[in-house]
């Protein structure tokens, strides 16, 4: 794995947990890889893996069952959408505000482009 | 688990190579000893596995002087050093004679290891290159699970997908009654890996903290306009990145690198706020 320098990389590592639950390669209910396979998988420090675990576990996207390991939570991928949506709202629009004002485009012009995408899938 | 008393060192005619070194080292933990070239941190580890003798202080693991080498110490230690000859065997030779001065030598793990290193249990070891024998020697100090493991300049003269598998069976072999030292130049090779740094400078030792605790006080990354005043330490270079007092700032990733130039231009002042 290729970590960014800026991001905590337990962090980074929540992050490979989000897009595996997003695109349904861990369904919810089902065992996920262990601390000591995910330390392992991205080549970091197992206490470093330990904190992902424990922060998801936090957010209610996976629990532990003891004994056995980690599992992704019943309502694990609803919890990742609530997770990344808010990420979304409060970091990457600002973000993208605070571009548009500096290069002086008109929210239209955004409008304009969202639409065109859409209409190109389409 | 590991600990250095008021340890001096200096070769004959030469300045003191180590200055009173105190340092604890526990289990469960990678340590990176870090240093520029010349500092003592190659020094250190001979002194800690008794290959050398202090002129004053010591060295003790689980409360026995390591310099005494008794048959107690050593099977609970296993050095990797950056320079090292093998004599001329095949491996499964070396394996075999080394092996029984380790009870919990894991034979299962070493060959896997050397299979995992693209090597040959009848691979005649005088017939390897420097990168080749130096895996070996790696499978076989990680083989050994002793509770100790020094290794200075391990990634030096492994290739590319070498430094990643090293980084995976590094990773995998760290538990909670295992302490690893590791001292190297290549930060980056490993910083995904070490959680707790220790600094040698001028003979001494500036710098001994857990990187939880530095990611909890300090903040690293590109500064922007309103904290430019406060920054502790900034890379010289155009756009170089900063080191600040976190406060109330996210948790930041803790570069090593940034974090060794920082610590080296001014200890004090580092040290100060992660003691608050």
């Amino acid at each position: 794995m290729d970590f960014d320098n800026s991001k905590p990389i337990y962090l980074q590592i929540a992050e490979v947990f989000y897009e595996n639950i997003l695109e349904k390669r861990w369904k919810e209910e089902e065992r996920i890889p262990s601390v000591r396979e995910i330390a392992m998988l991205v080549e970091v420090n197992p206490n470093t893996a330990i904190r992902a675990f424990n922060h998801l576990q936090d957010l209610e996207v996976i629990y532990n069952k003891r004994g056995i390991g980690y599992f992704v939570a019943k309502k694990g991928f609803s919890k990742v959408m609530e997770i990344k949506r808010k990420e979304f709202m409060e970091h990457t629009l600002p973000d993208v505000f605070k571009k548009m004002n500096m290069m002086n485009i008109p929210l239209e012009e955004l409008i304009n482009a969202f639409n065109q995408e859409k209409n190109e899938k389409e | 688990m590991l600990n250095c008393k008021q340890l001096q060192f200096n070769y004959p005619k030469s300045r003191p190579i180590l200055k009173s070194v105190d340092l604890n080292f526990g289990s469960g933990n990678i340590y990176g000893l870090f240093g520029k070239n010349g500092e003592g941190k190659s020094t250190l580890m001979k002194l800690v596995c008794g290959l050398l003798t202090p002129e004053f202080g010591y060295c003790t693991l689980f409360g026995e002087s390591t310099h005494a080498r008794s048959v107690q110490t050593l099977k609970d230690l296993f050095f990797i050093p950056e320079d090292f000859e093998l004599p001329a065997l095949p491996i499964y030779t070396f394996e075999k004679i080394n092996s029984v001065f380790y009870p919990n030598f894991s034979r299962e793990h070493f060959y896997t290891l050397i299979e995992e290193f693209r090597l040959y249990r009848k691979q005649d070891i005088s017939k390897l290159s420097f990168g080749q024998k130096k895996k070996v020697l790696i499978a076989f100090g990680l083989a050994t699970n002793t509770p100790l493991l020094l290794l200075d300049e391990p990634t030096n003269g492994l290739d590319i997908p070498s430094k990643s598998q090293f980084r995976k069976i590094l990773a995998s072999s760290i538990n909670e009654d295992k302490c690893i030292i590791i001292s190297t130049h290549q930060v980056r090779d490993l910083h995904s890996l070490i959680d707790h740094m220790v600094i040698l400078d001028n003979a001494q030792v500036i710098f001994n903290q857990s990187l939880s605790t530095v990611s909890d006080a300090l903040w690293f990354g590109r500064p922007s306009k309103e904290n430019e005043s406060e920054v502790l330490f900034s890379e010289s270079t155009f756009g170089g990145r900063v080191i600040l007092n976190r406060e109330f700032q996210e948790e930041s990733e803790v570069d090593l690198e940034l974090l060794f130039n920082g610590v080296l231009s001014n200890p004090e002042k580092i040290n100060s706020i992660l003691k608050n």
